[in-house]
C-alpha cells in the first residue's frame, strides 16, 4: 500500500526535472562516452586526422577547388547511403542499391538521350500530348518521376519478397543486385555509352550558387536552427521538464554557425555553393525528422531494436520493413539521377563498380550499427565524407588505384573494430 | 465480485502438444487471481491466448458478459487488457518514454512525435507508482537495472486505463526490496479495481497478495480456489499431483 513516505520523498524524477547546470551537462556528456557511448567522436576526430594526414603532405588537399569536387564526388554515395540507413536501422542490408542506381540512372538517361519516336498509328496521341509532331521530347520531371517510379517498384518487389516469403534480405538483395544489372544490359540495348545533355538534370551537380545566395542559406540555417532550439526551451521548460543548459546551447550555436559559414566561404572562393551538396543536406534535414521525429521513424528503430517488442506493442512490424525497404531503394534510385547528371552520360556499367561498396560502407563508418536498432541519417553524410577524403587524398598523393582501395578497407574495418568495442564496453559498464 | 473476463473451455495445440485441454478461467474485478502450476501446465499459453498473441483453437472468450473474437493484441488492447511479460518486452535501444509509449505515441497537429506530452505523462505515471529509483526517463531500457525495467514495463501496463492486467512472473528476477514495491504494486492495482492476473512460481508471493488461485497442471484445469480457504500445503498438492477435470477417459480416483 502507499504509505505517505512514498508520496513525501522526492524521487529522483522529479529531480531529474530541474534543468542541469553546463558543467552537469559536459560531465553527463563525458560519462556516457566512457560508458561506450561514443556518438559522433569516432568520426569527427578520424576527419581531422584525414585533414591533417593529406594537408600536411600535400597542401592541395584542403584548396577551395578539391574540397568542392569532393562534396560533388560524394553526394552520389551519400545519397544512397541515406537510403541503406533505413534497412541496416531494422537490423537488415540491402545490396542491390548499386544497380538500382544503375537502372535509374539509364533510365533517365535513355529517355532524355534523344526525342522519342511516336509510331504513326498513334497519331491521335501525338495530337494530344505533343501538338501533332511525331518527334516527343520528354520533359525531364517525366523522365525523374519514371526513374524514381522504377526505383519505388524495384523497393517494393523486393521487400515483398523478403516480408511476404521471411527471407533473408541479404540473397534477395544479392540476386536483385544481378537482376538489376541485368536490366541495365537490356536497357541500354547494346549501345556503347549514351549521352545526356538535359541541361536541367545536367545543372543537379553542374549548377552554384552565387556567392551571396550561399551566405543567405547559411543564415536560413543558423537562424532555424536558433528558432528550433529556442521553441524546445520554451516548451519543456513551460511542461516542467528538463531543459538544455542556456550556455550549452549557445555553444552548439555558436559551432554550427562558424561552420556553415567557413563551409561555404571555401566554396564561395570556387565556384560557389554547389546545388547538390545544399540537396544532399536539405535531404539530410527531411530524413533525420522521418527517422526521429515521426511515427514512423520510432518504429523503424522498435523494429530494430527488438521485434517481438514491436510486434506485441501492436506495431504491424512487416509494413513497416518494407516501407524501409521502399526508402532504400527509393533513395538509391535518387542516388541513380545524380550519377547520370555528373556523367551526363549512361554505359552498360551503371551502377557498377565500387558505388555500392561506398554507399553501404559510409553508414557504417560514420556510426550507424550493423546490428540494427542505432543509427542516424547524418552517419550516411559523415562516413562518405571519410571515404571522398581517404579516396581524394591519395589520389592527390598519386597513389593507385590498390593502395587506394586497401586504405578505404581499412577505415571501414575500423569503424567496424570501433562499433563492436563500443558495445562491448557499454556491456561491461553494467549496461545490458 | 463482478467478472469482466472469462475462458470457458478453451484448447490449444502447437502441432502434437496439446498445451491446453479445455480449460475453464475467469478475473474478476478488484481481485489479484493468481494462476500457478509446474512448467508446461499452460499458463504462459492462457495468458497468450488472453493477449491475443495467438488464438485458442476452440472454446469461448467472453469479456464483460459477452462473446468477444480476439485476433492480436491491439484486439485485446482495445478491451483494456494488458500482459506484462516476463521477458518485458522492451526495446532495449529506446529510452523510457519511448518504450512506454510504443505502438501508441501521441501526435501533435503536425504529425509530429508529441514527446513533450508523452515525457510529462511518463513521469507523473512513474512517480504515482513510487518508482523513485530511475535518474531520467530519457536513458535507453538497456541501461536500466532489472527492477527498474520490471517497474517501466508494469507501468507501461497500467498507463492506459486497463480494466485486466496480467503479470507474468513480475518479482521472478527481483531483490526483496523490489520485490516487495512491485507486490504492493499489484495490490494497488486491485484495490484500485483493476483485474489483476498474477502469474508466479513463489507461493509466498501469492499469498501476499491473491484473493483467489486457479491451478493449471499439464495443460488441464485442476481447481480454482478461493486464498483464504486453502493453505500452501493443499496448492503444492493440486500443482504436483492435483486431479485433472474433464479428462476422456481418465477415471476418477
Amino acid at each position: 500500500m502507499t504509505t505517505p513516505e512514498d508520496i513525501t520523498v522526492e524521487s529522483a524524477l522529479q529531480k531529474s526535472k530541474r534543468t542541469l547546470t553546463a558543467s552537469e551537462y559536459i560531465s553527463s556528456y563525458f560519462q556516457r562516452v566512457r560508458s561506450g557511448d561514443l556518438g559522433s567522436l569516432p568520426i569527427i576526430i578520424g576527419l581531422i586526422i584525414i585533414a591533417i594526414l593529406f594537408q600536411s603532405a600535400n597542401s592541395n588537399f584542403l584548396t577551395p577547388r578539391n574540397l568542392v569536387n569532393l562534396f560533388v564526388q560524394m553526394s552520389i554515395f551519400t545519397v544512397i547511403g541515406y537510403g541503406v540507413v533505413f534497412v541496416l536501422l531494422l537490423g537488415e542490408i540491402d545490396l542491390s542499391v548499386g544497380y538500382v542506381a544503375g537502372v535509374s540512372a539509364v533510365v533517365t538517361g535513355q529517355l532524355l538521350a534523344r526525342p522519342i519516336l511516336i509510331p504513326p498509328e498513334l497519331q491521335a496521341l501525338a495530337d494530344l500530348i505533343n501538338g501533332g509532331s511525331l518527334s516527343y521530347e520528354v520533359p525531364w520531371y517525366l523522365a525523374v518521376a519514371c526513374s524514381l517510379g522504377v526505383a519505388t517498384l524495384i523497393g517494393l518487389l523486393q521487400g515483398g519478397l523478403i516480408t511476404l516469403f521471411q527471407l533473408p534480405s541479404f540473397i534477395v538483395t544479392v540476386g536483385g543486385q544481378l537482376a538489376w544489372n541485368g536490366v541495365v544490359l537490356l536497357l541500354m540495348g547494346g549501345a556503347g555509352t549514351v549521352n545526356m545533355r538535359n541541361p536541367t538534370i545536367r545543372g543537379i551537380t553542374q549548377s552554384f550558387f552565387p556567392a551571396e545566395w550561399g551566405y543567405a542559406l547559411g543564415a536560413i540555417v543558423v537562424i532555424v536552427y536558433v528558432l528550433f532550439e529556442a521553441y524546445q526551451y520554451r516548451s519543456r521548460s513551460r511542461a516542467g521538464l528538463s531543459v538544455k543548459p542556456i550556455p550549452i546551447v549557445a555553444l552548439q550555436g555558436l559551432a554550427l554557425g562558424v561552420m556553415v559559414f567557413a563551409f561555404i566561404y571555401v566554396c564561395n572562393q570556387d565556384r560557389g555553393l554547389p546545388f547538390v551538396g545544399v540537396l544532399v543536406l536539405v535531404l539530410m534535414a527531411v530524413l533525420t525528422y522521418l527517422t526521429t521525429q515521426t511515427k514512423f521513424g520510432r518504429y523503424l528503430f522498435a523494429v530494430g531494436g527488438n521485434r517481438e517488442a514491436a510486434r506485441r506493442a501492436g506495431i504491424s512490424v512487416e509494413r513497416i520493413r518494407l516501407m524501409g525497404f521502399v526508402m532504400c531503394s527509393l533513395l538509391a534510385g535518387m542516388g541513380g539521377l545524380i550519377l547520370v547528371s555528373r556523367l551526363g552520360s549512361v554505359a552498360p556499367d551503371a551502377g557498377g563498380g565500387q558505388l555500392l561498396l561506398n554507399s553501404l560502407a559510409a553508414p557504417v563508418i560514420g556510426g550507424t550499427s550493423l546490428y540494427g536498432g542505432s543509427g542516424r541519417i547524418s552517419s550516411a553524410f559523415f562516413g562518405a565524407l571519410v571515404i571522398a577524403a581517404v579516396d581524394n587524398g591519395m589520389f592527390l598523393l598519386g597513389l593507385g588505384a590498390g593502395q587506394r582501395l586497401i586504405l578505404t578497407a581499412i577505415v571501414l574495418i575500423a569503424a567496424v573494430i570501433v562499433d563492436a568495442l563500443s558495445r562491448r564496453t557499454r556491456e561491461r559498464s553494467g549496461i545490458r | 465480485m463482478e467478472t469482466i473476463l472469462e475462458l470457458k473451455g478453451v484448447s490449444k495445440s502447437f502441432g502434437a502438444v496439446q498445451a491446453l485441454n479445455n480449460v475453464d478461467f475467469r478475473a474478476n474485478l478488484g481481485e489479484v487471481m493468481a494462476l500457478v502450476g509446474d512448467n508446461g501446465a499452460g499458463k504462459s499459453t492462457l495468458i497468450k491466448g488472453v493477449a491475443g498473441i495467438y488464438p485458442f483453437d476452440s472454446g469461448d472468450y467472453i469479456f464483460e458478459g459477452r462473446k468477444v473474437n480476439v485476433h492480436g493484441p491491439r484486439d485485446a488492447a482495445a478491451l483494456g487488457i494488458e500482459v506484462v511479460y516476463q521477458d518485458l518486452a522492451l526495446a532495449d535501444n529506446l529510452d523510457v518514454v519511448a518504450n512506454m509509449f510504443l505502438g501508441r505515441e501521441r501526435l501533435d497537429r503536425l504529425g509530429r512525435l508529441d514527446e513533450i506530452s508523452m515525457e510529462q505523462a511518463c513521469i507523473d505515471t512513474l512517480s504515482s507508482l513510487a518508482v523513485t529509483t530511475l535518474r531520467s526517463v530519457r536513458l535507453p531500457v538497456r541501461s536500466l537495472s532489472g527492477g527498474q525495467r520490471q517497474s517501466i514495463a508494469v507501468a507501461k501496463a497500467v498507463m492506459w486505463n486497463s480494466k485486466v492486467v496480467i503479470l507474468d512472473e513480475p518479482t521472478a528476477a527481483l531483490g526483496v526490496a523490489q520485490t516487495r514495491q512491485v507486490l504492493d504494486l499489484v495490490r494497488r492495482l486491485a484495490d484500485k479495481g483493476l483485474a489483476v492476473i498474477l502469474i508466479s512460481h513463489n507461493l509466498h508471493d501469492i499469498f501476499e497478495v491473491a484473493d483467489r488461485i486457479t491451478v493449471l497442471r499439464l495443460g488441464y484445469l485442476v481447481r480454482e480456489m478461493a486464498v483464504k480457504e486453502t493453505s500452501y500445503e493443499e496448492v503444492v498438492k493440486e500443482m504436483t499431483a492435483g486431479k485433472l477435470s474433464h479428462v476422456p477417459g481418465m477415471k476418477e480416483s
